[in-house]
């Protein structure tokens, strides 16, 4: 009997203490609950809307407006808000909003985001406003308890028009703010006029928080101001967007000309020399909001590839049940289309995908609530010393880069050359730890919300593939058509692909993330090393080769001495971008699984199988962390080859370039052996009797 | 009146959807993959906690318990839905929840576990719980827990209770024929197996799971270990029904005969 047959797969799908393992939460029950109170909601009243066809509106109806007493009643909003606001969530909330969101998700994208809306909307407020606007708008904003007579009220975001290369830009801003009135002595009363498209949340919002630029000498900037449905003038909510996705959100262009006291400004003013600053301008706060919630977009179309895997599963398998000469017993009644390998394997890879979408979004928000109180602390400590501002800021944090840097390169060393009290005294430096964490959500955030959507609406296609002509059927279990169109908007709204390729292409070179690359890669090759079937040979040739060749562009110039590493050059920084999410959603996972297997052996519950599951994640991560490689080995020789006429002009460099892919190549050995294990497993992976939720 | 104190019973079963196959274990029949299938409150049982919260909500001062027996590690994940339901303090038993389980040795454990709870008063207490349950379906175990605990007043099949002034109280119990059986009962203790009662199932509320979770854990931890299911019983044999769909339609035929056709078909 060979070591194949004895090893032990993955038994049944993964259930929620493995999934608590894996993405690091299985000591807080207030998030637990939360999935919980989501999975209800998402499988009950949102699965109901979603196969009695309430998709089919763009209008929004008296039973998908439902959705925010459950929201309200199950906790959903109030994860949201700050805990003496009514909140449910101590600390910070990044993580625990992307679970939500993942649970609601898995059956609906739409009814996802109209649940992440109304903080998208308070966003600014909580994020960047004044102590009193904060304390205002989210006891508005909390369910009301019992006892309570009041409306909870409903926001909505208005930044720009997704016009192409307009919308894109926050600094292109069509909303006028004015001084109305201002009388000697009191508050000035500010006229605001907005046109907003593709607005979420218009069809209930009770207050919208917008961004707008001055349009007056008396206003030194723009900024982002709440209006409230009540305010003076006109508050007109516009007609639906006919939108073919999201269908579970409200979507509308409103129109608004209001009169608001200038304390609506978000953060404050100040008048200075008879000119009213406002404290922060709308970049700013946009910058603090987006920067954290593009990675639950990204979480949205992870949860729809995993959401994939059972029903598919349920459909190979029952394919040709009931079919004329089909007997009970026989290979083609149990085994369906499991009997054929192609099924197998390409459902590995949906899953694989979908595991690390899922890995690389979850990771990125765990930072950002553990870098959110380092970076108040700084931003404290900063404002003490009195340096504020962009350029003041970047030079107080070059010191701290550079020890960053150092603490990364001592963690490195040798077991017994490391000075551990010298790296603990660097990582608890709030001011290292800020820009270590930094740098690494720098990339990883955009990475997440560039790779998962846009690889992840890729891959929903192949699911819907797998489900034949059923797929593109409204009856189709797991509404997956529905799911692989939403991927798609999820690409575009909260900053479009090419937005996030922008972002990567700059914070990509910063030294820090490069340091932290060296330290993936040691680690995965020590990785490799002991545990050659986790594929991460292959990923760590992958970051080796993205690093050398990013190096190389930096400096070369293509045949017609172009340089080819600056910002207009966006055929060879966005595809580098895009080279650069594969590996990191890779490692991701790869991260998650050994957590898996560190932890998982100690569960009470799952303890006994939790071999079983890892070699089964560890063959799903190999399939992924080859597939990142090849996709790396192809971008990097398409931007080493693709510059110059001939392959001669390369010189030297040529077969240092070869040397690396070679490694890359090579590296993926065994890598179609873990598919070929991980489409056994599939084969005996045991599901339910039936999808928990109705089609 | 004064407050009541409602012990409801409860535990955990797996998820009706999942797949649930028979096995033999080295231990003796389970199901596979037993102790990774999800598990949600036994639905009897969750029936008789949504009353007893009801009940609670409407007699100022009442306090209910939910006592249950299963795998502590287990009743950790299942208290994430199930605390946020409804306003309960968790008595919790570390043991097998297994339907393979004896229903006399489970409920002996349960009235210990009832007796032990600190200040407990039999004379205020209405012992709540399924009229049977989603796994061993035996029938009797809130009978004998009732019995266990000396409470002689037992109403099964019950689907509705009114609280009067006096502490006594009129019950519905299901019998045959979709009808009722109306009774009325002094006064407490009594012990009422719920069928599926007329309330809704509450939605999730995390404010009240994050007010039960202040004793949810401290309960888990110091649940006792309960032999359940170790040596005592054993099974000859555990099979899956065998689906069967035996239809006749029949036209033009009087009730005697259709009746006489039944009796020889019983006969056999």
């Amino acid at each position: 009997m060979s070591i194949e047959e004895t090893r032990k797969t993955m038994s049944m799908l993964p259930g929620d203490e493995v999934r608590q393992i894996m993405w690091r939460y299985s000591e807080r029950y207030d998030i637990q609950m939360a999935v919980m109170g989501s999975r209800s909601v998402a499988r009950g009243l949102i699965a109901r809307l979603v196969a009695d066809g309430e998709r089919n509106t763009h209008e929004w109806t008296e039973a998908k407006n439902e959705m925010y007493k459950a929201f309200d009643e199950s906790g959903i909003t109030a994860a949201g808000l700050d805990m003496d606001c009514g909140g449910i969530i101590d600390g910070p909330r990044n993580f625990a909003l992307a679970l939500i969101a993942y649970e609601l998700s898995w059956v609906d994208g739409g009814a996802s985001t109209t649940s992440l809306v109304n903080n998208l909307a308070l966003g600014p407020i909580v994020e960047k406003g004044t102590p009193e606007q904060k304390k205002r708008y989210m006891t508005m904003c909390s369910p009301a308890q019992p006892g309570e007579d009041r409306k909870t009220w409903r926001g909505a975001f208005a930044l720009t028009e997704p016009l192409p290369y307009v919308g894109v830009d926050t600094g292109v801003l069509s909303g006028k703010v004015t001084v109305a009135e201002w009388n000697e002595g009191e508050e000035p009363m500010l006229q605001v006029e907005k046109r907003g498209r593709f607005i979420t949340n218009m069809a209930v919002a009770d207050f919208i928080t917008a961004a707008v630029d001055t349009g007056d000498e008396r206003i030194k900037s723009s900024c982002m101001i709440i209006l409230e449905e009540g305010d003076e003038g006109t508050f007109d909510r516009g007609a639906p967007t006919l939108k073919m996705v999201h269908q579970l959100s409200n979507t509308s262009d409103p129109i608004l000309n209001v009169k608001v006291p200038a304390s609506r400004i978000i953060g404050g003013y100040t008048i200075k020399d008879g000119q009213i600053v406002p404290n922060l301008n709308h970049s700013e706060i946009i910058e603090a909001v987006f920067s954290r919630t593009r990675v639950t977009v990204g979480i949205m179309t992870a949860a729809k590839l995993v959401s994939a895997v059972e029903p598919v599963l349920r459909y190979h398998r029952t394919r040709f049940r009931g079919a004329a000469g089909i007997e009970e017993g026989s290979p083609r009644y149990d085994m369906g289309l499991q009997m054929k390998e192609d099924a197998l394997h390409r459902l590995a890879d949906v899953w694989a995908t979908g595991e690390a979408a899922s890995s690389l979004g979850f990771e990125t928000t765990r930072l950002y609530d553990e870098i959110t109180p380092v970076e108040e602390r700084v931003y404290a400590k900063l404002a003490e010393e009195g340096i504020t501002g962009g350029r003041k800021m970047m030079k107080a944090l070059r010191a701290p880069q550079q020890k960053a840097i150092e603490c990364i390169e001592m963690m490195m060393k040798p077991e017994g050359e490391k000075d551990q009290a010298a790296i603990d005294a660097l990582y608890n430096d709030d001011m290292v730890r800020f820009v270590w964490l930094d740098a690494m959500t720098n990339v990883l955030c955009p990475a997440c919300k560039l790779w998962d959507t846009g690889n992840g609406a890729n891959m929903l296609r192949e699911a819907v593939s797998m489900m034949g002509g059923y797929g593109i059927t409204e009856d189709c279990p797991g509404f997956l058509f529905q799911k692989w169109n939403d991927a798609q908007l999820e690409a575009t709204y909260e900053g479009p692909e090419v937005v996030q390729r922008r972002h990567i292409s700059v914070t990509m070179n910063n030294p820090v993330f490069i340091a932290q690359i060296n330290l993936w890669v040691k680690t995965l090759k020590e990785l490799a090393a002991a545990q050659p079937e986790t594929g991460t040979a292959a990923l760590a040739a992958g970051f080796e080769m993205w690093k050398w060749t990013q190096s190389f562009l930096s400096k070369a110039k293509d045949s017609n001495g172009g340089r080819l590493y600056k910002n207009q050059r966006q055929g060879v920084l966005f595809p580098l971008a895009d080279a650069i999410s594969w590996l990191v959603a890779a490692r991701s996972f790869v991260a998650d699984v050994q957590e898996l297997a560190k932890k998982g052996p100690d569960h009470p519950v799952v303890g006994a199988d939790i071999e079983g599951y890892v070699n089964t994640f560890n063959d799903l991560c190999n399939i992924q962390c080859s597939r990142a490689a090849g996709e790396v080995g192809r971008i990097c020789a398409e931007l080493f080859y693709g510059y110059v006429n001939s392959a001669d002009e390369t010189g030297e460099a040529s077969a240092e370039f070869q040397k690396y892919r070679t490694a890359v190549d090579t590296a993926m050995a065994g890598s179609k052996l873990a598919k070929d294990r991980a489409g056994k497993a599939l084969v005996s992976i045991m599901i339910p009797e039936a999808l928990d939720y109705p089609m | 009146m004064e407050g009541l104190q409602i012990v409801v019973c409860g535990s955990l079963v797996p998820d009706p959807l999942q797949t649930l196959e028979p096995v033999i274990n080295p231990t003796g029949p389970g199901l596979k993959n037993e102790t990774m299938l999800p598990s949600v409150l036994d639905p009897w049982a969750s029936h008789s906690l949504y009353e007893a919260a009801n009940l609670a909500k409407q007699v100022a001062g009442s306090k209910v318990f939910l006592v249950s027996l299963g795998p502590k590690a287990k009743l950790q994940q299942l208290m994430m839905t199930v605390a946020q339901k409804a306003p309960f303090e968790l008595v919790a038993v570390d043991g097998s929840a297994s339907g393979f389980t004896d229903a006399m040795d489970v409920a002996k454990t349960l009235a210990a576990a009832i007796e032990a709870i600190p200040g407990l008063d039999k004379g205020k207490m209405l012992l709540f719980g399924g009229c049977s349950s989603a796994s061993r379906d035996a029938g009797v175990t809130m009978q004998l827990v009732g019995e266990q605990l000396g409470i002689t007043d037992q109403f099964v099949g019950v689907d509705e209770i009114k609280m009067q002034d006096d502490g006594s109280f009129s019950v519905l119990e299901r019998i045959e024929g979709g009808q009722y059986l109306a009774s009325t009962c002094p006064s407490m203790p009594a012990v009422l197996a719920w069928a599926t009662g007329s309330l809704p199932e509450p939605p999730n509320n995390p404010q009240i799971g994050m007010a039960n979770m202040r004793c949810v854990m401290p309960a888990l931890q110091k649940a006792k270990p309960a032999s359940i299911g170790v040596g005592g019983i054993s099974f000859e044999k555990t099979e899956i029904p065998a689906q069967k769909r035996d239809t006749r339609i029949v036209k033009d035929v009087s009730a005697d005969e259709i009746a006489a056709e039944l009796v020889e078909w019983i006969k056999g």
